[in-house]
């Protein structure tokens, strides 16, 4: 007859195993049932009034880290400063100055999401967020 | 039965392929939602001056002491956001004063007359035509103009130093902190620098594309000229016709675009 097969020290090994199950899955029952809502940025009564972006919001949301990018060599290099949009309207190509006059709330406008996806621009290292404030 | 067999085939073929086919199809119509957009286009500022080769004569013969250029390098420092450091090493200038046997060591002369061995001169980034500053960059992040300004793109500048290093003329400075808390009064319109990055005179690019003329020209009323050297009409080309003028350090070669009226 085959010997019986027990577990040595078997208080420690549950108490232990029932500490490391707890401490590893605290993250999980830490967070649960609290899944962050997507955040809706703010926009400002200026960008409300302006009904549109420079081009339609589906775009501007998929697409403005790509147009600013653009927009960036546009400038610097090539010295062409103007955007023309899909609607044949004329936009000074500026992050400061063009978007920031309408979305002048970066707090609720750009970080909102910036820290919700966790991504860093490191923009404002240089580019001023706040034109209209203190002037 | 032999025929039907092959118009089954024919059918499971073509119904795969399209299946095959939905995945590009998907991505058809997620890119006309993102991008269905046309190529953007861009255009230049209109009312923009634009030159050949910008260029800028210093007329020395109407300045008499410091105090008259302290304006000149106040507006430029003013617009350009550029800190103040107490630490001399730390120091950010893009137009400052400079005495005539450091600013043109090539014509040391021992026994030049008064004016000119008092006299501060004003001295800036000579926006060479041939700028080894711009050789030295690894990055292209300091990089020439059609309208001849050596230009920084400071998004790509990796702080190597290489460029202040090249420059013979001590143009460059170098962000050893963040600048922001130095600063005193923030012009909202023009951007900061981050620590790390080098940065010298743009000769007033954002300005230029603007219609204006930069603000070391508009301060200093009158004593500098601002204009393209390649127009034989320009304000400048008269002026270089009718008066002696010299530049730093020409021996070098690198074709500095300002030149002093002494
Ligand atoms: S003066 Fe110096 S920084 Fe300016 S273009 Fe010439 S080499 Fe470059
Ligand atoms: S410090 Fe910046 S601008 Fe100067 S050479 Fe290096 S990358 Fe180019």
């Amino acid at each position: 007859m085959p010997e019986e097969k027990k577990i040595y020290n078997k208080g420690f090994v549950v108490a232990g195993l029932i500490i490391f199950i707890t401490i590893f899955m605290f993250p999980f029952w830490y967070n649960l049932g609290k899944a962050a809502p997507v955040p809706e940025p703010v926009l400002t009564e200026k960008a409300k009034a302006a009904k549109e972006c420079i081009e339609p919001k589906s775009y501007m949301k998929a697409e403005h880290m790509q147009i600013l990018d653009d927009w960036r060599s546009s400038v610097v290099r090539d010295e062409n400063r103007v955007y023309v949009s899909s609607k044949e309207k004329e936009f000074d190509m500026s992050l400061s100055n063009t978007c920031l006059d309408c979305h002048s709330n970066k707090a609720d406008f750009c970080d909102k999401c910036h820290n919700y996806a966790s991504v860093n621009p490191y923009c404002w290292d240089c580019h001023i967020d706040k034109p209209k404030e203190n002037k | 039965m032999e025929n039907s067999r092959r118009t089954f085939l024919k059918i499971a073929g073509i119904s795969a392929l399209g299946l095959s086919a939905k995945p590009v199809f998907n991505a058809f119509a997620v890119s006309e939602e993102h991008g269905g957009k046309k190529e953007a286009k861009v255009l230049p500022k209109k009312g923009a001056l634009t030159a050949k080769r910008w260029a800028l004569v210093i007329d020395t013969t109407k300045f008499k002491s410091a105090k008259d250029l302290e304006p000149i390098i106040e507006a430029c420092h003013k617009i350009h956001n550029i800190p103040v450091f107490e630490n001399k090493r730390h120091e950010i200038k893009w137009i400052w004063e400079e005495e005539f046997k450091h600013a043109f060591p090539d014509l040391e002369n021992e026994h030049i007359n008064d004016r000119i061995k008092s006299l501060p001169f004003l001295v800036l980034c000579n926006q060479c035509q041939d700028a080894p500053c711009v050789r030295a960059c690894p990055t292209k992040a300091t990089f020439k103009q059609e309208d001849g300004i050596v230009a920084m793109d400071f998004h790509r500048c990796i702080g190597c130093r290489f460029c202040m290093a090249a420059c013979p003329y001590g143009s460059r400075s170098f962000n050893f902190r963040d600048p922001r808390p130095f600063i005193k009064e923030t012009n909202k319109k023009f951007p900061t620098r981050m620590k790390g990055v080098v940065e010298k005179c743009n000769f007033c690019s954002e300005l230029l594309a603007e219609g204006k003329q930069p603000a070391c020209v508009e301060a200093s009323g009158g004593a500098l000229i601002f204009g393209d050297l390649e127009d034989p009409e320009s304000e400048v080309r008269k002026l270089l016709k009718s008066n002696y003028t010299i530049r730093r350090k020409t021996a070098l070669g690198t074709g500095p675009s300002i030149y002093y009226i002494v």
